[in-house]
């Protein structure tokens, strides 16, 4: 009897290793990140080591790094090497600036982790100000084993946030569509992962195409287009709960879903009443309001931050060109003139800038906007760019782009200057969307 | 498992069943075979038994077999694929020619219906081509209408660049990925 429950208990426990294995095995390629361009002009800081109170030894991931190489990716600062640090100051230590002064370090980050219980720690830094020499901010953060990369980033949103005045982005995330060739067939997956790459989770997994996910502005939600039943439809899917909800199956085009800043409506492209056409949808009731008519291609909507207006791709004028009308509707007005293809509009947050794909000659690249003079810069130097995304900051714009027939994602900064590739192990990575702030 | 394997074998037969009739010249035939192979997963097969759909030497194989046998006694068109220029979805007479083919064996057999899919190049916005594919294939079946096709006939279905059935990234590769299917 006894050792029937044993056995049991033994079936079960391999069972669970087994599954928990084909977990670990389905867990997903990280994206790993290239930085390419833009260390120059970049703020030196010493990010010294952590030092370490504990019992047991350092947890493995040491946040330090996850912060240098943060700090790094922003191409507003240049962390100096480890070993080039003569001294290693904890929080309380006394600082002897001459020492950071002579390797170049404008700042310096002095640090202690403290082992709090079990897989509970604190960890306490000093940024200073080295040419003054003088502290400028203390911090204390507690955290658990588990915590260690999100305390990482909230780390090194502080220290972005004192020294630059600006929100860090660290924190925040990106959601974007993997391609898989698996056993002759694809296997599309909708991820989303940390802004840096790491800790990715699937959301949705098909063998048919997903594309275009959109965050909702409480950063809680997906919407995305799928072809899961061959056949495009909109989804809304809950991040927290993985519950989805079909929005729109019209006869048709279902495409280009966009989250209004307040959330409670969605621009989106139908093709129901004849050919695509841009329509919004009140999310409460799923009713729905025409906003263009023109026998010409619309396509791509999406509002300005302010909620008043949504620009869009149209051919009304012969060739695809960014538009702008009310979100209430009325009039339309072109925002774009250069090129002879100009699509895939999005907006910073403070609704300064708009990054869109500019083509000419046979190039698709990646362009910005600044909106109240209409001057049009060029970022990015190669052929298929496509899906800009703005960081929540609006310093960095995230795309889709090729490397040697792979589909990447690349991030370049908004003056052209800080540029990074990311690209998974094995398949193709697209469809990039940079979350707003969690709330 | 073996009986969902049965049902895989028979499907991939039944396609290239389908695919015989509408590949006459080599190329497009394997053009057509691969695009199937992409395009006809259904959201309940699993990844095991997808790579046997996906095989193409099954597909061709079987489509040269039954093409001696009774490639003759039927009268549906032989070809199902029609090319488009570059962000262009205007007819010509060469696809005019092929239409008119699926036209006359559609309006003779008012009970078959088909799905008209339409597909883009890479090249240019994801959205965008979705919308350029739905154009291409309104386009086709406008024509098809004009020729005598029931409206209830013809489907209309945008791939967008989804489902390219050449992956270069050259003008060859876009000019084969241009184009409408016409799926019996």
């Amino acid at each position: 009897m006894n050792l029937i429950r044993v056995h049991n208990r033994l079936v079960i426990l391999i069972s669970l290793w087994v599954l928990c294995l084909m977990l670990s095995m389905q867990a997903n390629a990280v994206l790993t990140i290239k930085i390419t361009g833009g260390t120059v002009g970049a703020t030196p800081i010493a990010i010294v080591p952590y030092e370490w109170q504990g019992m047991d030894a350092m947890p493995l991931l040491q946040p330090w790094k996850v912060v240098s190489a943060n700090l790094l990716r922003s191409g507003r600062f240049k962390p100096l090497p480890e070993e080039d640090m003569l001294a290693k100051p904890g929080a309380e230590s006394s600082i002897n600036f001459a020492d950071w002064r002579l390797i170049g370090a404008e700042y310096l980050v002095a640090s202690t982790m403290r082992e709090l219980g079990h897989q509970k720690y604190e960890i306490e830094f000093v940024v200073y100000d080295v040419f003054r020499a003088r502290p400028l901010k203390k911090y204390t953060f507690p955290t658990t084993a588990k915590n260690l990369r999100a305390t990482a980033h909230a780390i090194s949103d502080a220290i972005y946030q004192l020294l630059t005045g600006q929100p860090g982005d660290f924190s925040t995330r990106i959601a974007y569509v993997e391609v898989e060739k698996l056993n002759g067939g694809l296997r599309y997956r909708l991820q989303v992962a940390d802004a840096d790459g790491f800790n990715p989770q699937t959301v949705l997994e098909s063998p048919e195409p997903i594309l275009s996910p959109a965050w909702s502005a409480d950063g809680r939600n997906l919407a995305y287009v799928s072809l899961e039943n061959r056949y495009a439809e909109i989804f809304i899917q809950e991040l927290a709960t993985g519950q989805a909800r079909r929005l729109a199956r019209y006869k048709g085009l279902n495409g280009a879903p966009s989250w209004s800043p307040d959330g409670r409506q969605l621009a989106l492209t139908l093709s129901k009443d004849g050919n695509a056409e841009i329509y919004v949808m009140d999310l409460s009731n799923q009713s729905l309001r025409r906003l263009t008519k023109h026998y010409a291609i619309d396509t791509e909507p999406t509002w300005t931050p302010d909620g008043k207006h949504i620009a869009f791709l149209s051919e009304r004028g012969g060739k695809p060109q960014i538009y702008m009308i009310s979100a209430k509707g009325g009039s339309v007005r072109r925002m774009t003139f250069e090129g002879d293809y100009n699509s895939e509009p999005t907006f910073s947050r403070d609704g300064k800038k708009m990054a869109f794909v500019h083509g000419s000659q046979g190039k698709f690249r990646i362009a910005v906007m600044d909106i109240e003079t209409g001057v049009m810069q060029i970022l990015t130097d190669s052929n298929l760019d496509e899906s800009p995304s703005f960081s929540p900051n609006g310093n960095m714009i995230l795309y889709a782009t090729n490397l040697q027939q792979q589909g990447i994602l690349a991030a370049v900064s908004t003056d052209g200057r800080v540029k990074q590739q990311l690209a998974t192990q094995q398949g193709d990575v697209r469809e990039p969307a940079w979350s707003p702030y969690r709330k | 498992m073996l009986k969902n394997q049965r049902r895989l074998l028979i499907l991939a037969f039944v396609t290239g069943f389908a695919l015989i009739g509408c590949a006459q010249k080599p190329d497009l035939q394997e053009d057509t075979s691969s695009s199937d192979v992409v395009g006809s997963d259904t959201a309940d097969t699993t990844d095991t038994t997808r790579s046997g759909l996906s095989d193409q030497d099954i597909g061709s194989g079987v489509a040269s077999d039954m093409d001696s046998t009774t490639g003759a006694d039927s009268a549906m068109p032989s070809e199902n694929v029609v090319y488009f220029d570059f962000d262009s979805s205007n007819i010509g007479q060469e696809t005019r020619d092929i239409l008119s083919a699926h036209a006359a064996y559609l309006a003779a057999n008012p009970g078959i219906k088909i799905r008209v899919e339409g597909h883009a190049d890479e090249r240019g916005t994801r959205e965008y081509n979705m919308a350029l594919g739905e154009r291409r294939a309104n386009a086709v079946t406008e024509v098809l209408t004009l020729m005598g096709v029931g409206s209830q006939q013809t489907e209309v279905i945008s791939y967008g660049e989804e489902k390219p059935v050449a992956l270069g990234h050259d003008e060859y590769s876009y000019q084969l990925n241009r184009r409408v299917e016409l799926i019996y």
